[in-house]
């Protein structure tokens, strides 16, 4: 095969400058999916944001401020814009921040994304797999909403954006902005991405290689964190109705770019960048996750000599150390069992013994007590002859005496006797 | 196909250019090759600003031989060669951000202009390759048949394709929904097209026009009253 590849030009129309246009009528048909997940406080204003976003009312009910952990709640809608199908997943973190100790908050977040990854990469790693069906829930982005104090960035804050910024792309958010004033904003906005640079965490930064995006993205970029304010309610203004927050003071308008950043979020958020935000996610964040998961599982790409490794040589390797664990392990098993065995048959021969010698011992009394009762025996039966011979003797006196003497006498006698 | 075909000249028409092996490798003597061997030659191209990666491979040899059997193996392999390559790259703990596709996207086949029924070594091949590949018959040298001949020759193609359980593309398995399935169908009607091939240009009515040039008459490959040749490329390529 050539490996210098020839650049030709075309004497006529060939028509694969439609190539474009096949894809994208296969995109279409195959619809999108996009996966936000909006951290924040209790009352920051991600429902209303999320809501004004997609200009629709997402009935989320709002929570209370009481629960005992951090739970997310993922919730999938399906919009339609001219012919674009889109399905929109919105995760909330709901109860965050809300705890008095609140060490353990980002942490169901952390493993809520990898669970996402995981079973992405389960599906991957099936053998009948149907990724082009597979509904994608990987988190595409997320929406750090910061409470508008106006002063710096709370530590809770650093710790997850920290924790979640190598395995999503996160976009920081002011929220509930129209409590604080301009000037106020400013240096708010500074203090924040100072903040975020002298700790490392690494935000989504919009991307500049794209001529045909690379400029107005690098000026949004310098606006980073946007200062958003949203609303669920309309108010009349002149004879137009938009959306926006009525106060005493005047009204704060929603899509007003003087007013808030909402327009820029949603520029970029949806017009400019959702496809860079998937594929960031992806080829990136993805990727990432499935290397290390790999690795923890035992697989490597070099192996012991620096050579590639297959994974089938991997597979076959570790089916071959677990094989041999399994013999080691059934070998140990087997030794124990006759140490064992070995050591029951020295007891129970120990105990036949000792009631071998306890009944040897028995038989011995025995063999003395006998011994004993017959010389007993023969002293019982020679008093016995003795007293039969006196007996006799007395018999034969007495016969003699009665011929001579009265009876009485006798019987004295017999008693004396 | 068999050499003689016009597979060199019906992608060079194709592609409006020089893609074939022959035209990137002049001056290499045409002798036909003991076994089939698979040569591969890869060119850019563009178009209103749309850079395409074109490789053509080439099976000089095949059906060419006294004993064709088993003429297919070396293109089975190299197919799944390329299959190999990129599941290897798939499978990798740290992979490419774009993995290098060389998988064969589109079989084309040249049926001879027999006008009869297609050939054992055609039932064969088609039957083998279209489990694996996305196959395209076409006849060549279309226009040593006259229309009537043309379509019954196609007749008895289809139905024997029909009998053999063979599925060209585009197959009816792959179809998503009924608009797919009445477009798709109105291709499988024509299948196959019957082609001709030509790189030169000819006058017609004060056009210039590609075409081939007999005594009686200009064949214009681009004129669908002659020639299927405008439904092959809107299929492989619009």
């Amino acid at each position: 095969q050539n490996d210098g590849f020839r650049t030709l030009s075309l004497s006529g129309h060939v028509g694969f400058g439609s190539l474009p246009d096949q894809l994208v009528k296969k995109s279409i048909k195959q619809g999108f999916c996009f996966n936000i997940l909006c951290i924040g406080e209790t009352g920051s204003g991600k429902s209303s944001l999320i809501n004004s976003l997609f200009n629709t009312n997402f009935d989320d009910p709002e929570s209370t401020h009481f629960l005992p952990s951090v739970q997310l709640r993922a919730r999938t809608y399906e919009l339609q814009e001219s012919n674009v199908l889109l399905k929109l997943t919105i995760v909330n973190t709901v109860g965050f921040g809300d705890q008095i100790n609140r060490e353990d908050s980002y942490q169901p977040i952390v493993d809520y994304i990898d669970a996402q990854f995981e079973a992405y990469l389960q599906e991957e790693l099936k053998i009948k797999r149907s990724l082009c069906s597979y509904h994608d829930t990987r988190i595409h982005v997320c929406l750090y909403f910061i409470s508008p104090t106006g002063h710096s960035l709370k530590t809770l804050d650093l710790l997850t954006m920290k924790s979640l910024d190598s395995k999503v792309n996160i976009i920081p958010i002011i929220g509930k902005a129209d409590g604080i004033s301009k000037t106020e904003l400013q240096n708010f906005k500074n203090k924040i991405m100072c903040e975020l640079v002298s700790n490392g965490v690494h935000i989504y930064q919009f991307p500049t290689d794209d001529e045909t995006v690379s400029e107005i993205n690098t000026i949004m970029n310098g606006h980073l964190p946007f200062a958003v304010v949203g609303s669920t309610k309309e108010v009349k203004i002149g004879n137009k109705t938009v959306r926006g927050r009525q106060y005493p003071w005047g009204i704060v308008q929603v899509e007003n770019e003087n007013h808030c950043d909402f327009v820029k979020l949603r520029n970029m958020l949806i017009c400019t960048n959702m496809e860079d935000l998937r594929e960031q996610t992806h080829a990136r964040h993805y990727e990432l996750y499935r290397r290390c998961r790999l690795e923890e599982m035992g697989f490597r790409d070099i192996g012991p000599q620096n050579k590639p490794v297959s994974l089938q040589a991997s597979y076959e390797a570790k089916r071959h150390e677990l094989y041999l664990e399994l013999q080691r392990k059934e070998e140990e098993m087997r030794q124990q069992f006759v140490h064992r065995v070995k050591e029951k048959e020295a007891m129970l021969k120990e105990a036949e013994q000792q009631v071998q010698t306890k009944f040897e011992h028995h038989m011995l009394m025995h063999q003395e007590v006998k011994l004993q009762l017959e010389k007993n025996k023969k002293i019982l039966e020679d008093e016995i002859a003795v007293f039969y011979e006196k007996k006799a003797n007395a018999e034969l006196l007495q016969s003699q005496a009665s011929v001579s003497t009265p009876v009485v006498s006798l019987k004295r006698d017999k008693d004396r006797k | 196909g068999q050499s003689g075909l016009g597979k060199s000249t019906m992608v060079n028409t194709l592609f409006k250019s020089k893609v074939s092996r022959k035209a990137s490798q002049p001056g290499q003597e045409e002798r036909i090759p003991k076994t089939v061997e698979l040569q591969s030659v890869t060119h850019v191209i563009e178009e209103k600003g749309v850079k395409m990666k074109l490789t053509v491979t080439d099976t000089p040899g095949f059906g060419d031989q006294i004993n064709n059997e088993n003429c297919w193996d070396p293109i089975i392999k190299y197919i799944n060669e390329q299959y190999e390559r990129y599941l290897r790259e798939e499978i990798l703990i740290t992979r490419k951000r774009k993995i290098p596709d060389t998988r064969v996207h589109g079989c084309v086949y040249f049926v001879p202009p027999t006008g009869h029924w297609l050939r054992p070594l055609d039932l064969e091949f088609m039957r083998r390759l279209s489990k694996i590949v996305n196959v395209v018959p076409v006849i060549a040298k279309a226009d040593t048949l006259t229309l009537e001949e043309r379509a019954e020759f196609k007749q008895r193609i289809q139905e024997d394709l029909k009998t053999h359980a063979i599925s060209v593309y585009p197959q009816e398995d792959f179809d998503q929904d009924p608009d797919d399935r009445a477009l798709n169908d109105r291709i499988r009607e024509k299948i196959p097209f019957a082609v001709v091939g030509a790189d030169q240009e000819h006058q017609v009515n004060g056009k210039r026009v590609l075409g081939r040039k007999t005594k009686w008459g200009i064949i214009e490959v681009e004129n669908p009253a002659h020639c299927e040749f405008p439904l092959l490329r809107d299929l492989l390529i619009r």
